[in-house]
């Protein structure tokens, strides 16, 4: 009976796996379809046959893409990041301090006029790097949960973009810096991060330690991985495309302002989880997270198309997202019964 | 059918039906999708005896446990008690009828005393409507002396032990009157004093009058507590005998369906050089002056009671709460263990204790699992994993292991016990160890994959693995090591050899 049940062990193939995505890329088609549909009946035209409102659509969610890459990392390996939007506004205003022309009448450091475009890129990233190291070693070194660290996180980098010039905005950048802000450069620049870290989560072995840390942290300690090292780095790349994101907010606006980026963290979260990143951590992926930006950008762009009020807007947008994850839940106990 | 409502009322009255079971079960039947978990099975319960299921993992004794508990409705089949039918929607259901379950994972709240844990939902109230501490404390030390259990009511459970806490478990269930008590593996862990305790009540709730179904995995809690017995294989219901008309052997065989000779096959091979030796270790506070040396091909047991500190030992000499002071030297060279990474470079592996805290990606799959000691040094090149050459040695690894799966890219939570600490294993071997820590390997798994286990110890052995093994099953350790190190209180109380070794020799050192 023993050698029966062996000798028909099924197939041992690693078999390529279905895509989980397909699901929410489904949940997209089905609300751009609606929106047409709508379109069609109340409006008298097509949703989605408007080159220019998909740019714009995609153009608008871009930077809380660029972020929402960074927080998909944080959210795998267990944790959260609350401090990106600020971060968002800190090195807009700080890196555009370094970004302004020679011609303007009121720059912030007069000396420091005219500079080479590459000096408030570095400035910038390197802000954002700095606010992820200052999370991830609270988390690893203190034991503080990460909702804490990056909640102080969020208030003091808000507090320093408020301070930086005592409320006053930051204008009069240079044409080379407001490049990366200028037409679709936000666009590719959100899907060439998504693809980076795509690739580093899915090949890397920095990836595979993401996934193994949000999955059970005890058990990769005990397989030898530096939980606390680890834990900073992924939290300092969060930090860093928090900084990219303020970068191109700043560019795209043509001058940083202390409020830039508020809330944008929760857009972010919002977008990682509908597109399928468990809070639990050890689950989710980066293909997900874009199309879960691109939904949040169609509902928007949906909405204004439709005139729908902005008030109705944001209730409904709130409800979409509660009704994501709460399919999602539905969905994983489905499988785990099976 | 008759509603919980009835039944109480019947119950209440006294005039309960003078049936000749205390809880019947008929042709059972529960399926989920693409699996039948039970099929055709029934069961019955006479009053004041402990009756025992038996089966391996998957042969739907738990599914078995779960309809009578009311946490499944079957898809077919009746559930008589006290002859009377009943269909039980809930787990309150369930309790409301006399039917109370003790899981195997505890269900307490760690953060309420042990008192509100026993009464939640049922607390005497004052006439104000608020709580009456001094009368739910009562309550609590009355069911405790009638039980025989030492613990403060007023005490957080978060404070307690993994035993007392089974305790306060078995007082709850007690607590509702109720007739039918399920147990789950209540034993698994628990010492062998504690265990003596538990069996003590369990005979006292006998005689009692109540029926106890107790589901284990070990052969001599079922001579030593069961009337009756019941064997289950893949979801089928193989008999039910007395326990005292069948031999051990008897027992295995229409548990697997097929014959294991010998339990535990001790292989003698050749002993080399000492390859690792510890001297004085102690961790404060938790354990000290821990003196051993292990060479290749041997097999050292350690062996103690639950809290005696053999996991601790184990948690240090691989770094994972590095030693406060002593030495530990591999291949003669003293070395300073400060990381688990530093334990995994001298080629050592440790597969811990609890495979579901400290084991298992459970969310991720086989393969993820199973490469995550290798990702350290190998089949990395400039920080990408090379996966094809890691799919192979995965696959290798699980079909040598016998992981029973579908393909590699199941997840882990949808495995056995077996075959997730088979997984692993898998996952130890990856790296080649030269000392392998095994903590507790065979808890919680069925026969079969035991002896795999087992066997697969003995190999590696035979290949120059020094091997220490943790148990608390004494026959695991007398059966499989060369030498024991038995621990009590945070010391060892002695080294024996495995001639000289025998269970109460061993139970003397540990509890001295």
């Amino acid at each position: 009976m023993t050698t029966t049940s062996e000798s028909l062990a099924p197939p041992r193939v690693r078999r390529r796996k279905l895509p989980t995505e397909l699901s929410i890329l489904l949940v997209l088609v089905g609300i751009a379809l609606t929106f047409e549909l709508l379109g069609w009946i109340f409006v008298g035209q097509s949703f989605l046959m408007n080159q220019q409102r998909l740019t714009i659509m995609i153009l608008q969610v871009s930077v809380v893409g660029i972020i929402a890459v960074g927080v998909t990392q944080v959210i795998i390996t267990g944790g959260i990041d609350l401090s990106s939007g600020s971060v968002v506004g800190m090195t807009a205003m700080i890196a555009a301090s370094f970004a302004q022309s020679a011609d303007w009448a009121r720059p912030v450091y007069p000396a420091l006029v005219g500079l080479p475009v590459f000096i408030p890129l570095v400035v910038g990233l390197a802000i954002g790097t700095l606010a992820g190291v200052i999370n991830g070693s609270l988390i690893s070194y203190t034991k503080i949960p990460p909702f804490i660290a990056t909640l102080g996180m969020m208030v003091s980098a808000r507090g320093v973009a408020k301070w930086y010039t005592k409320g006053q905005p930051v204008s009069g950048l240079t044409p080379e810096f407001n490049f990366i802000g200028f037409g679709i450069w936000p666009v590719v620049i959100f899907l060439g991060v998504a693809l980076i870290f795509h690739i580093a989560l899915r090949y890397t072995r920095y990836g595979k330690f993401t996934y193994a840390i949000g999955a059970n942290p005890q058990a990769a300690r005990v397989s030898g991985i530096n939980i606390e090292k680890h834990l900073i780095k992924v939290y300092a790349i969060a930090g860093m495309l928090a900084g990219l994101a303020g970068l191109v907010t700043a560019a795209r606006a043509q001058t940083a302002q202390a409020g830039m980026g508020v809330m944008y963290e929760l857009d972010a979260i919002a977008a990682a989880v509908i597109g399928g990143t468990s809070l639990a951590g050890g689950q989710g992926r980066i293909t997900g997270t874009v199309i879960g930006t691109i939904i949040l950008g169609t509902m928007t762009s949906g909405f204004t198309f439709l005139r729908i009020d902005a008030y109705y807007q944001e209730i409904i947008k709130g409800m979409i997202i509660v009704a994501a994850v709460v399919a999602d839940q539905y969905r994983q106990r489905k499988r785990k019964k099976v | 059918m008759v509603s919980p409502q009835t039944m109480r009322a019947v119950r209440e009255s006294g005039a309960v039906p003078n049936a000749p079971y205390l809880l019947e079960i008929k042709n059972a039947r529960k399926e989920f999708p693409g699996v039948v978990a039970l099929d055709d099975v029934s069961l019955q319960l006479r009053r004041g005896t402990v009756h025992a299921l038996m089966g391996e993992n998957g042969a739907g004794k738990s599914t078995l446990m779960k309809i009578i508990a009311g946490i499944y409705v079957p898809d077919s089949g009746t559930v008589t008690l006290r002859g009377v039918p009943i269909r039980l929607k809930s787990p309150l259901d369930a309790l409301e009828n006399g039917i109370a379950m003790i899981h195997q994972e505890l269900n307490l709240m760690p953060f309420m005393s042990v008192a509100e844990n026993i009464w939640i939902r049922r607390e005497p109230l004052t006439r104000f409507g608020f709580v009456d501490h001094r009368q739910l404390n009562r309550q609590t030390e009355e069911l405790f002396t009638r039980l025989n259990i030492d613990i403060d009511p007023e005490v957080q459970v978060s404070t307690l032990s993994v035993a007392s806490r089974q305790m306060v478990e078995i007082a709850k269930a007690v607590s509702y009157d109720s007739d039918v008590l399920i147990m789950d593996e209540p034993t698994s862990a628990l010492t062998e004093t504690e265990v003596a305790h538990l069996f003590a009540i369990i005979r006292d709730l006998r005689s009692q009058g109540i029926g106890i179904i107790y589901i284990t995995h070990k052969m001599n809690e079922l001579f030593e507590i069961a009337d009756e017995f019941s064997v289950f294989r893949d979801g089928r219901y193989i008999g039910t005998h007395l326990s005292t008309d069948v031999t051990r052997d008897e027992i295995i065989r229409m548990m697997v369906g097929r014959e294991i000779t010998q339990l535990f096959p001790k292989e003698v091979v050749p002993i080399g050089e000492v390859v690792l030796s510890v001297k004085d270790l102690a961790l404060n506070g938790v354990f000290s002056d821990i003196t051993f040396d292990v060479r290749a091909g041997e097999i050292l047991g350690i062996a103690g009671l639950v809290g005696s500190g053999r996991s601790n030992v184990a948690e240090t000499i691989f770094g994972v709460t590095p030693a406060s002071s002593g030495t530990i030297s591999i291949n003669g060279q003293p070395v300073d263990i400060s990381s688990p990474t530093v334990a995994i470079q001298h080629g050592m592996a440790f597969i811990t204790e609890d495979r579901k805290e400290t084991g298992c990606l459970l969310s991720l799959d086989i393969q993820e699992n199973m490469q995550l000691a290798v990702l350290q040094d190998n089949y990395t090149r400039f920080g990408f994993v090379t996966q094809n050459k890691l799919s192979a040695v995965c696959e290798e690894m699980s079909q040598k292991l016998r992981v029973k799966t579908p393909s590699l890219d199941e997840r882990v939570e949808n495995l056995s016990g077996g075959n997730q600490q088979k997984v692993l294993i898998g996952r130890w071997l990856l790296t080649n160890p030269k000392i392998l820590i095994l903590d507790e390997p065979t808890r919680g798994i069925d026969v079969g994959a035991k002896a795999e286990i087992h066997k697969l110890v003995t190999q590696l052995a035979r290949q120059g693995v020094a091997v220490i093994m943790i148990s608390s099953e004494l026959p695991e350790v007398l059966g499989m090591s060369d030498r024991i190190m038995v621990m009590h209180h945070g010391r060892a109380t002695g080294i024996l050899d495995r001639a000289e070794a025998d269970q109460v020799k061993i139970m003397d050192l540990a509890a001295r």
